[in-house]
């Protein structure tokens, strides 16, 4: 079995986020960047269906700029055996970035593939979605645990109302929960060694296909701020307030 | 200009955040049309048809969609699109499993979670878990968006009078099987939906403290909630996160126990109308958006708490 991974770079999720005061975007300019962090536990499970056995090949790939191939890196680092670094300078929206890795999955024509459940930049969740309806595939969403049964995959579900589990068959796309599993780290020789692993370049606008952006962003702005509050002293004020001041209680 | 709406039920039962999304949408257009698919579902009907605000209901009645498999949804969807201008359904997990695929067939690009409409094109939406808020314009024609429902009130349920047309389900590619869903049984009101919600962080230090969140939360009738921090550590079960990676909740109280306030946990709580923080730690970031603030330990000041709420005459519930 052969599994691609897309992983995506996006601003660390421990950094309090710049709005840029011309209303533009968000300040990114000498930012910690890191892999979007549901894109690890993709990765963590494809190396794991490798350890078991069930994977022969792990490809991971990424679109954007010239460092989004750090993440494509880390990958390689802790399991997968070589990567695809598409370039692309601009932002693409989602169904571009869907209609991209289609081309990619025609030509490597992988039983599976693994993404994040969502990026935590757009937050957008319409990648993995979008990719397995362009491939007429099924999906299994927010997968919190898989288990593969020769051509079928079973899938639960980290959905509102609690967990469900849906069978699947393959090839699939899943898009994975920060529960189904915990990401290792990559050892210092296994970076090493990482650093021969091949990555393929290839060029987004070489692809074809329509990737232009079809939702404008007109301003972006900081949310308004909560009222500053007060401490109180007791328990007995806190419910007295709750009570006769909030009227909650 | 003319809406879609997909409604997300059980076959018995609307589900309320359906009503929600169809406020939202009657901001894009008045002429709401209610898609209701599913199995057996008539009772479903029934209930959309009483919502002044939904003008027709397409009801598809078939064991194909009982369980609501995306893969099934989508082809339906797709082929009564055409006649829209705007496809709308929740942004929760119902909605976000079956939309990007609508919107990847129909080469639209989707605006997901909504939380304000501007006008028929252009909508504000929350970037970064809520650190910013973009508004954005769609040049698509036709328009696919989910809608953060706890931005929206809910719509009247009572006084409309909907017809209702029958339509045929579509071939389905038989790619996928729904095997069980386990849902939370719990005798408290729904995290998503609850008046009060009260939620434990990783200072409650065990899942057997949390029995003094549960005193609390039968006497107030909240709903339990917890931080990543307190689900990761395995005090309770993940169906209970509130955040960014669990759920986001906006009741009109909100009490913060031993909850220090990372950003995850803000962009889940911080549109609730009255927020309390109970914390040891004076310097915590979750005082930065409490109304009221409590420095104190919390396994003194949970058992007071339930004391004083004791002595209450009356509690609204």
């Amino acid at each position: 079995m052969k599994i691609l991974v897309a992983v995506k770079r996006v601003i660390d999720y421990n950094v309090q986020i710049r709005v840029k005061e011309d209303g533009s975007g968000v300040n990114t300019d000498n930012v910690k960047m890191s892999t979007n962090p549901p894109d690890d536990n993709a990765v963590e499970e494809a190396i794991k269906l490798k350890e078991s056995g069930k994977a022969k090949e792990i490809v991971a790939v990424t679109i954007g700029e010239e460092k989004a191939q750090e993440t494509v890196r880390k990958a390689l680092a802790v399991g997968a055996d070589r990567g695809i670094h598409i370039k692309s300078d601009n932002y693409i929206e989602p169904l571009g970035i869907a209609k991209i890795l289609k081309k990619i999955v025609k030509k490597e024509k992988p039983d599976l593939v693994f993404l994040g459940k969502q990026s935590i930049d757009d937050d957008c969740n319409q990648t993995g979605q979008m990719l397995a309806a362009m491939l007429n595939w099924p999906q299994g969403t927010f997968a919190s645990k898989i288990e593969q049964k020769d051509k079928v995959i079973e899938v639960t579900r980290e959905v509102d109302e609690g967990l469900e589990t849906i069978q699947i068959n393959l090839p699939a796309v899943i898009t994975c929960d920060l529960r189904l599993n915990e990401p290792r780290f990559a050892s210092l020789p296994n970076i090493m060694k990482a650093r021969k692993k091949p990555i393929e370049q290839l060029n987004a606008k070489d692809f074809g296909v329509d990737i232009s952006n079809r939702v404008h962003q007109i301003k972006v702005e900081e949310p308004p701020k909560r009222k500053g509050g007060i401490k109180v002293a007791s328990v007995a004020e806190l419910v007295n307030k709750l009570k006769n001041e909030a009227k909650v209680i | 200009m003319s809406i879609l709406l997909i409604a997300e039920h059980n076959n018995s039962n609307l589900k309320v955040f359906t009503l929600n999304t169809i406020t939202a949408a009657s901001q894009i257009d008045k002429e709401i049309h209610v898609l209701v698919a599913g199995n057996k579902s008539e009772s479903v009907v029934k209930e959309v048809a009483a919502i002044p605000l939904v003008k027709k209901i397409l009801h598809c009645d078939s064991p194909t969609y009982e369980n609501f498999l995306p893969e099934n949804l989508t082809p339906l969807i797709v082929k009564i699109s055409e006649n829209y201008s705007h496809i709308v359904a929740s942004a929760n997990t119902f909605g976000k499993n079956f939309m990007p695929r609508v919107s990847a067939l129909l080469d639209i690009s989707q605006i997901s979670d909504v939380i304000k409409i501007n006008s028929s094109d252009e909508f504000l939406r929350p970037i970064y878990a809520g650190n910013a808020f973009s508004t954005v314009k769609s040049i698509d024609k036709k328009k696919c968006i989910t809608i953060r429902p706890t931005s929206f009130n809910p719509a009247p349920t009572t006084g409309g009078s909907a017809s209702t047309e029958k339509i045929e389900p579509v071939n389905v590619p038989n790619i996928s099987k729904f095997i069980k869903r386990e849902e939370t049984k719990s005798e408290r009101p729904e995290l998503g939906t609850a008046r009060v919600v009260i939620s434990g962080g990783r200072g409650m230090q065990s899942g057997e403290n949390f029995k003094l969140i549960n005193s609390i939360a039968d006497k107030l009738n909240a709903a339990v909630g917890a931080s990543r921090a307190a689900v990761d550590a395995g005090y309770i079960g993940n169906d209970h996160q509130v955040g960014q990676t669990g759920k986001v909740v906006v009741p009109e109280l909100y009490i913060a126990v031993g909850i220090s306030g990372a950003i995850q946990h803000l962009a889940g709580m911080k549109e609730s109308k009255v927020i309390v923080a109970i914390n040891k730690d004076g310097e915590a970031p979750i005082f930065s958006v409490a109304d009221y603030g409590l420095e104190a330990d919390l396994f003194e000041a949970l058992p007071q708490f339930l004391d004083e709420l004791n002595k209450l005459n009356t509690i609204q519930k």
